[in-house]
């Protein structure tokens, strides 16, 4: 079931917390709407499950409209953040809660109702857990359980409020697996609300990136990552190292800095972001660029040595971060305080006059 | 040599917090507690049953079971239950208005609803008899359509749950506010109508804070004495509450007979507050997974 939004916007009080948002989320995929707390994703997924009303706009599902319909008429599995797992009842009376408050004509049988909580605890692979309380279980299985709860009506649109918060970084992990191929078997559509890029780009087969009320991308991980279309989501996905200076014929400057750009690149202020795996360190200036650094501190922990990089005579707002293979960082053995430049591959530039930015490629 | 040094060293260690608290004044505070407890209200009531039982069994036994105190007993005992019943819809009501709500005035109800303690009770009976006598403000309306509140058993009723509103709602209301909305959400966005929502998951968590306000509620109404004799009536087996036979019985200067019934009405708030608080405890238990 596919669901289309169309000039939703939302108020509190006086506080507008969307900003005419028109997307589509496509059937049968994983969708992740992403961004800082305050950003109105939660919204934004509490007016699709029909917790929340809009001032204005539409919701559709698979082109019938919804607006108007009541939560409780939707037919959406909704996840809490907290899971919200009914304290006074087992495990299986959570589960079986949706199948039971049915009117008695549509309701299944008792021995109907029983098979199809086993079941269900089963594909969460808790069924030994049937009969405790929510407060015995552990955070991971609470939340395996408010899953199955929600699977119960066998949903065609499942949405997760940031389904993995509050959960411990290893726990996180396994269950953002276990998502992804229980959704990969069953293939609903579902739409999960984060806030750590690092989720939504592994998990989501198409990422909402969104800030204060408004999307400011849609699009798959690998191109959401490689091409952002604007500084917030460069800066809100992943590391990146900025330069700000003026373009003047072709070399970009700032103090001691300096970058030649290639051809066709118009006289303008300007910033160039540049992406950790995007730099190389060098000993010396190239002629492509002269970007002096003083080594801030070396993290050796990961899969890659990490950099921290202080400007030494220009200026930016955060330290850059250059990360070198652990074969490079044993050869050559940099030390804090060492002087060393900076030579970039490619770099995505925002000049003050144009709307998009643009790639570079020095190769 | 460095080894047993070592070995010994932590057992020697573990020994000595084991017998120390983290806070101190345990048993200082715990004793002052004690010897309170004991002053104010275990010397008064062995006082009270003493005195009582000074008198034999017989003779407790026929002061207990005098006709116009049985009709007490039953009409104190009816018109606090009805008090309290309505007290646990009514306050429960009062108490979600003033926790689900946001509406202008809502602090002063807050802080009016704790009146009915503040005032002393005689002034609530005046006033209340003064409300619904037959030329009362709201007496004559109701006297037109037949309904007599004034010294009737019905004005016991008014004046027990106008005194005693306030333990339902005070009960509830924390509870209340710690719940959250996301269970009822949760329930509604799995079909379940606004009555289910009610019966299934509100009421499982709100009932043991009505229970135990119903209860305090009840206790009360059985002792109130105050607010009730200015508009009970007080005739003889029809509008006459246990405190006012207690009363009588002393102004008789009959102290063993007002003990004795004294003892009675004690021990059945005391047997209904103790079931209450073992009833609750298991549930509670059971809430939090025991």
């Amino acid at each position: 079931m596919s669901i289309e939004i169309q000039g939703i916007n939302k108020f509190f009080d006086k506080f507008q917390a969307l900003h005419d948002i028109n997307l589509t989320i496509p059937d049968g995929q994983l969708t992740a709407l992403l961004g800082p707390s305050g950003s109105g994703k939660t919204t934004l997924l509490r007016i699709i499950a029909g917790l929340e009303t809009p001032e204005e706009g539409r919701i559709r599902f698979s082109g019938k409209d919804v607006t108007d319909l009541h939560v409780r008429d939707r037919r959406v599995g909704f996840v809490f953040q907290h899971y919200a797992l009914f304290r006074h009842m087992t495990v299986a009376e959570n589960v079986a809660f949706g199948l039971n408050v049915l009117p008695r004509k549509e309701r299944p049988g008792k021995p109907e109702i029983r098979k199809r909580v086993k079941d269900l605890l089963e594909m969460v692979q808790l069924a030994h857990l049937a009969n405790r309380y929510p407060t015995q279980l552990s955070g991971g299985q609470k939340q395996r359980i408010a899953l199955a709860r929600a699977m119960a009506m066998r949903p065609e649109i499942l949405l997760l409020d940031e389904p993995f918060g509050a959960l411990d970084a290893k726990v996180r992990k396994e269950l953002r697996r276990w998502l992804r191929s229980l959704h990969d078997e069953l293939h609903f559509t579902s739409v999960f609300v984060t806030h750590d890029q690092e989720e939504a780009l592994e998990l989501s087969d198409q990422v909402v990136v969104m800030s204060s009320g408004r999307i400011e991308q849609v699009d798959s991980p690998v191109e959401l990552y490689g091409r952002p279309d604007s500084r917030f989501v460069f800066e809100f996905l992943g590391q990146v190292n900025v330069l700000s200076g003026k373009i003047r014929d072709g070399i970009m400057r700032q103090g001691d800095a300096w970058i030649r750009l290639p051809e066709g690149c118009e006289n303008d202020d300007a910033q160039l972001y540049l992406r950790p795996h995007e730099v190389r360190l060098t000993q010396d200036a190239s002629d492509r660029a002269h970007l002096p650094f003083r080594i801030e501190a070396i993290n050796l922990i990961g899969a890659e040595v990490r950099i921290e990089l202080k400007p030494d005579g220009w200026e930016c707002e955060e330290l850059w971060e250059v990360g070198i293979s652990h074969t490079e960082f044993n050869a050559r053995h940099p030390q804090r305080g060492d002087r060393c430049f900076a030579v970039p591959d490619v770099g995505h530039l925002f000049c003050e006059h144009a709307a998009e930015p643009t790639t570079l490629d020095w190769r | 040599m460095a080894t047993t040094e070592l070995s010994e060293r932590p057992a020697k260690r573990l020994s000595a917090p084991a017998t120390k608290r983290v806070l101190p004044g345990f048993g200082l505070s715990l004793g002052i507690s004690l010897f309170f407890i004991s002053l104010v209200l275990l010397l008064p009531i062995s006082g009270l049953f003493i005195r009582a039982a000074g008198m034999g069994w017989e003779q407790f036994w026929f002061v207990i079971t005098d006709p116009r105190v049985v009709a007490s007993y039953k009409v104190t005992v009816l018109a606090a239950l009805a008090a309290s019943l309505f007290n646990c819809v009514f306050g429960l009501l009062l108490a979600w208005v003033l926790v689900r709500y946001e509406f202008p005035g809502r602090r002063l109800l807050d802080a009016i609803m704790d009146l009915p303690f503040a005032l002393p009770t005689a002034v609530a009976g005046i006033t209340l008899a003064t409300l619904f006598a037959e030329n009362g403000w709201y007496g004559q309306y109701l006297a037109k359509l037949g309904i007599e509140v004034a010294f009737t058993p019905l004005g016991i009723v008014v004046a027990m749950a106008f005194t005693s509103l306030p333990f339902v709602v005070r009960t509830v209301q924390p509870v209340l506010e710690e719940m959250a909305p996301e269970d009822e959400e949760a329930a509604m966005s799995l079909g379940a109508s606004d009555m289910t929502v009610f019966r299934k998951i509100l009421m499982p968590t709100l009932w043991p804070a009505i229970v135990t306000g119903g209860a305090l509620s009840f206790a009360r109404s059985l002792g109130e004495y105050g607010a009730v004799i200015f508009i009970a009536g007080n005739s003889p087996y029809v509008s006459e509450v246990i405190s006012l036979m207690i009363f009588v019985r002393l102004e008789e200067y009959d102290f063993p007979a007002a003990s004795a019934i004294a003892a009675v009405v004690m021990t059945i708030s005391l047997l209904l507050l103790l079931v209450i608080n073992v009833w609750q405890g298991r549930y509670l238990k059971r809430l939090q997974g025991g």
